[in-house]
């Protein structure tokens, strides 16, 4: 056997010395491997692509001098990261490099925060410590978080920065979407800081609807939400025909009578068209509610229900009931107790019922409801959560209906089911979800909304914000939102205010609307005679504005009592009223600040004072300023605006105090008299009938 | 050993059909050709990095004629890391065909490529550019529909009254880049900081630098050089389709 010579390895460990040679030489190699790896690494091939792509760069040197090789780490222990990227990524901080197209080597586009402050992952997702292309980038089966596509990169902003911020329009959204369509009446979302996200939406109760609509309009609305108003925020459930209507069965069988919701009044509803317009536009009834007009465009506001078809919809003796106080029927409504005169109540609610549209409910024929059939609609209500929404009398709202999201944004792809086809990725998942919830399986409960492509991008950035390290983060590093109070006025001035749903458009103290003017320090701002007239029959202050402050009716007495207590009340201390004489300048000031005013700061470019000469379209209308605004509150306004109202547009000018001063005096000579009248009717306001949403 | 071998031949095969199958256009059949396609809507707009475009961008195909050609086939190319969603697309009955466009990562501008075959099989194209803000012109944007926009803007709209026709002297729409392009980044910010009499403009633009801080107007002037046309030095890169 050893006579025949196996060449091969007789030749390597023929005799020992040949042996140890050999096994030298295989130990050598083996040696090699590890530093072999190291120098045909991935890294060190982008950091020489790098030195040769500056080598031609007319700022070589500085470039050159910039550049340390090997492998870069940036370590914040505190937020647990540990990122290699910038081993790859050299040129991040390289302010010239913007013009490099080819990446790894591209400046960062520029962001508020520093780069060894907070790393690369926190914002990009990806594993960090890896330093391999496709280990950073892509999820490995150590490793879950894929690099976060740029679209949804927002929703990394927001894992510290609780409140809305300018620059990330699209988190905000998310985030009023949430809230705004009613998410969270089903599925729990807890804040970082504690609180849980509260719902905006107000869906009405349904335990008086028999009052208000009938079995059949519910049945069709049921079937088809947005076929009603393609405004409404009430998802689909694609219920069967069965199905509709036995759940519009038992609300119907389920509602109680309510007192006074059908008083109808004694006047028969007005049947002139032009008079019921005028008055939904007096009123402002546009500022909230939208109506597609002939075009199919949606003509005002969002914060009302559409009321296109809504003759078609209500009863017309609870339309008027509503109309002449809708606190009866829901209390908590905000919409404002208008205070029409019967003879107004038949005008508007005759002109509100004939918005019909009498396709809607034509192929809806129901036969009478069987007991069987109230019973099987009070399971399904049940069943689909619908008192997660609405109060129903008899049905507890119930508790945790769907999954808590708290911290979707960090849901292991593990424990996802994607559909065929799909990226198994998280976002992908979540924009998924949104778009079709009944994909994912025909037995779920969520139902189909009618998001657009653009709303459901908002809507995934707002929810990868909501993850391990949003919810983990050390309090120090946290940026806190404004949160809204629930500052409440006291008193009898307080429930008017209430009745009058100032809240739904003024923010007083951190609560209430963004649509009209904050009103804190009001008293500090007005004069009482203006106010008071203000109320009682509000004009226009500024008129490229398209919503107004609606004329509410009121009467004297009530007046006089918001008067009182917005003058005593909402005060600040910085505008002492009693420092500045409301008339009384001397002429000499008044010219200087005339001068001032129409040259060193221009401020006809925005505000009218003369009407003849004037053109200014963006503050208010000034004719009348002098018998409107307090001297110390112009005086304080004029040296520093945002000090008085944050956020307001007028820039702050840093003026001195005899400039100040001289244009106080100008504005406070501006007490209207004979060219007030010229001003309300120049026919500068934009008629919001023929003012097109979008 | 031989199982293996052909286990490993029926995957390669497999994979070689998939692949073939991902091409879309294939399936679609032109029953029309055009010899003219042009821009009906959705050119220069404004999205954030990543993001979609508020509206789809609409193409026409007309034949010799001048009037639409429905049944062309369209095909849309873009640089890498732009969606276009569909690639292709038949021209309707009204000679229209529809995408829609989620931009790239980067901040820049985006060519838009929509091109059509003519009856001598000819390609015939039409160049969009769309503009991608990042973080910074983002946040310009933002303070431009809030300070600037009334003014600036010439263009009314339902919820905005512009407030440029009221000026004796006309500002200048951020987009005219004939003019601001000669403006540098210091003499913008500083115009925007101090006001228009700063560099012996007009005092109707008033001085902002002590209502928006250093970084905002950094960012206005970010967002100004983001949306001028023609594109200035500053406004980023252009990523053009290099697939074709």
């Amino acid at each position: 056997m050893n006579e025949k010579p196996t060449s091969f390895w007789q030749k390597l460990f023929g005799d020992s010395t040949r042996a140890f040679g050999v096994v030298s030489v295989i130990f050598l190699a083996s040696m090699a491997i590890a530093p072999a790896k190291n120098f045909f690494s991935e890294w060190r091939h982008y950091q020489h692509g790098y030195l040769r792509m500056i080598r031609n760069r007319s700022e070589a040197n500085t470039l050159q001098r910039h550049f340390t090789g090997g492998i870069q780490q940036v370590w914040l222990p505190e937020l647990g990261v540990v990122d290699r990227c910038t081993s790859c990524h050299v040129g991040l901080k390289e302010a010239s490099l913007t013009d490099v197209a080819t990446q790894p080597y591209r400046k960062h586009p520029a962001i508020p925060h520093n780069l060894d402050q907070f790393g690369c992952t926190i914002c990009h997702r990806g594993q960090g410590a890896a330093t391999t292309v496709a280990e950073a980038h892509s999820s490995t089966l150590a490793w879950e978080q894929p690099i976060l596509p740029a679209k949804y990169i927002e929703s990394s902003c927001g894992q510290c920065h609780r409140g809305p911020l300018l620059g990330t329009p699209q988190l905000n959204q998310g985030r009023n979407l949430l809230s705004r369509q009613g998410c969270v009446h089903c599925h729990m979302v807890k804040l970082a800081d504690g609180s849980t996200m509260k719902a905006t939406d107000d869906p009405p109760s349904l335990s008086h609807i028999a009052d208000k609509t009938s079995r059949e309009w519910i049945y069709a609305w049921l079937k088809d939400p947005q076929g009603y108003a393609s405004t409404s925020t009430m998802p689909n459930f694609k219920l069967s025909d069965g199905d509709a209507r036995d759940i519009s069965a038992f609300l119907i069988a389920n509602s109680t009578p309510l007192p006074g919701d059908s008083a109808i009044v004694s006047a028969k509803a007005s049947a002139d068209p032009a008079a019921g317009a005028s008055l939904y536009g007096e009123s402002f009834c546009a500022s909230c509610h939208a109506v597609q007009n002939a075009v199919g465009n949606m003509v005002g506001g969002d914060v009302g229900p559409e009321l296109t078809r809504v003759g078609t919809k209500v009863k017309p003796e609870w339309l008027q009931a509503w109309v002449r106080n809708p606190r009866v029927y829901d209390p908590a409504t905000g919409m404002p107790h208008y205070r029409f005169n019967d003879a107004q109540v038949a005008t508007l609610a005759g002109f509100l019922r004939d918005k019909t549209d009498s396709d809607f409910l034509s192929n809806v024929h129901l036969d009478l409801a069987t007991p069987d059939q109230i019973a099987h609609g009070k399971r399904l209500v049940s069943d689909y959560g619908c008192a997660s929404c609405h109060e129903i009398a008899g049905i507890k709202k119930p508790e945790n209906f769907a999954p808590e999201l708290s911290r979707i944004g960090s849901k292991p792809t593990t424990q996802l089911i994607f559909l065929p086809g799909m990226q198994h990725t998280l976002p992908d998942y979540v924009a998924g979800k949104i778009k079709n919830p009944r994909a994912f399986s025909p037995g779920l409960k969520m139902p189909q909304y009618t998001f657009t492509a653009q709303q459901i991008d908002a809507l995934t950035t707002a929810l990868l914000s909501m993850n391990e390290r949003s919810n983990t983060l050390p309090p120090s590093l946290a940026v806190p939102g404004k949160t809204d109070t629930d500052y409440q006025p006291a008193g009898k001035a307080g429930k008017l205010m209430n009745d009058l749903a100032c809240f739904s458009c003024h923010r007083i103290n951190g609560h209430g609307g963004d649509m009209a003017p904050d009103l804190t320090w009001e008293g500090s701002s007005v004069q009482r005679a203006w106010l008071a007239e203000f109320l009682k029959n509000p004009g226009t202050l500024r008129p490229s504005l398209i919503r107004r402050m609606p004329r509410l009716n009121l009467t004297d007495s009530e007046v006089n009592e918001l008067t009182d207590y917005i003058m005593t009340v909402y005060q600040t201390p910085n505008v002492d009223r009693d420092s500045l004489p409301l008339s009384g300048y001397s002429q000499g000031q008044v010219e200087l600040g005339r001068q001032l005013f129409y040259g060193k700061y221009s401020c006809q470019g925005c505000h009218i004072v003369d009407t003849k000469t004037d053109k200014g379209y963006i503050g208010p209308t000034l004719t009348h300023v002098g018998s409107r605004l307090s001297a110390a509150w112009i005086f304080e306004w004029m040296k520093n605006p945002q000090s008085l109202r944050p956020g307001t547009v007028e820039p702050n000018r840093a003026m001195s105090d005899e400039d100040a001063r001289a244009l106080t005096a100008f504005l406070m000579s501006q007490k209207g008299g004979e060219k007030s009248s010229s001003v309300r009717a120049s026919g500068n306001k934009p008629h919001t009938e023929e003012v097109a949403k979008r | 050993m031989k199982a293996q071998v052909t286990l490993l031949l029926g995957f390669a095969l497999l994979g070689t059909t998939g692949c073939s199958h991902k091409d879309e256009s294939a399936a679609l059949k032109p029953t029309a050709f055009g010899s003219a396609i042009v821009e009906s809507s959705g050119g220069k707009q404004l999205a954030q990095t990543g993001s979609l475009l508020p509206q789809s961008v609409v193409v026409q195909v007309n034949n010799d004629q001048g009037t639409a050609d429905p049944g062309a086939l369209v095909e849309f190319a873009a640089a890498p890391g732009v969606n276009l969603d569909p690639a292709s697309a038949l021209t309707d009955s009204s000679g229209q065909a529809t995408t829609n466009v989620s931009l790239g990562g980067m901040a820049g501008r985006y060519e838009i490529a929509a091109s059509t075959l003519d009856k001598s099989h000819k390609r015939v194209e039409l160049k969009l550019e769309e503009i991608a803000l990042g973080y910074q012109q983002t946040l310009g944007r933002r303070l431009n529909d809030q300070y600037c926009d009334r003014c600036h803007n010439s263009e009314s709209t339902a919820e905005r009254v512009s407030n440029y026709d009221n000026l004796e002297v006309k500002p200048h729409p951020f987009s005219e880049g004939d003019t601001l392009n000669k403006i540098s980044d210091a003499d913008l910010a500083a115009i925007i900081t101090n006001g228009g009499p700063a560099l012996q403009k007009s005092a109707l633009m008033p001085a902002w630098g002590n209502t928006l801080s250093k970084s905002d107007v950094q960012a206005l002037v970010a967002y100004i050089r983001a949306v001028s046309d023609p594109p200035s030095r500053n406004s980023g890169l252009s990523y053009i389709d290099t697939g074709h």
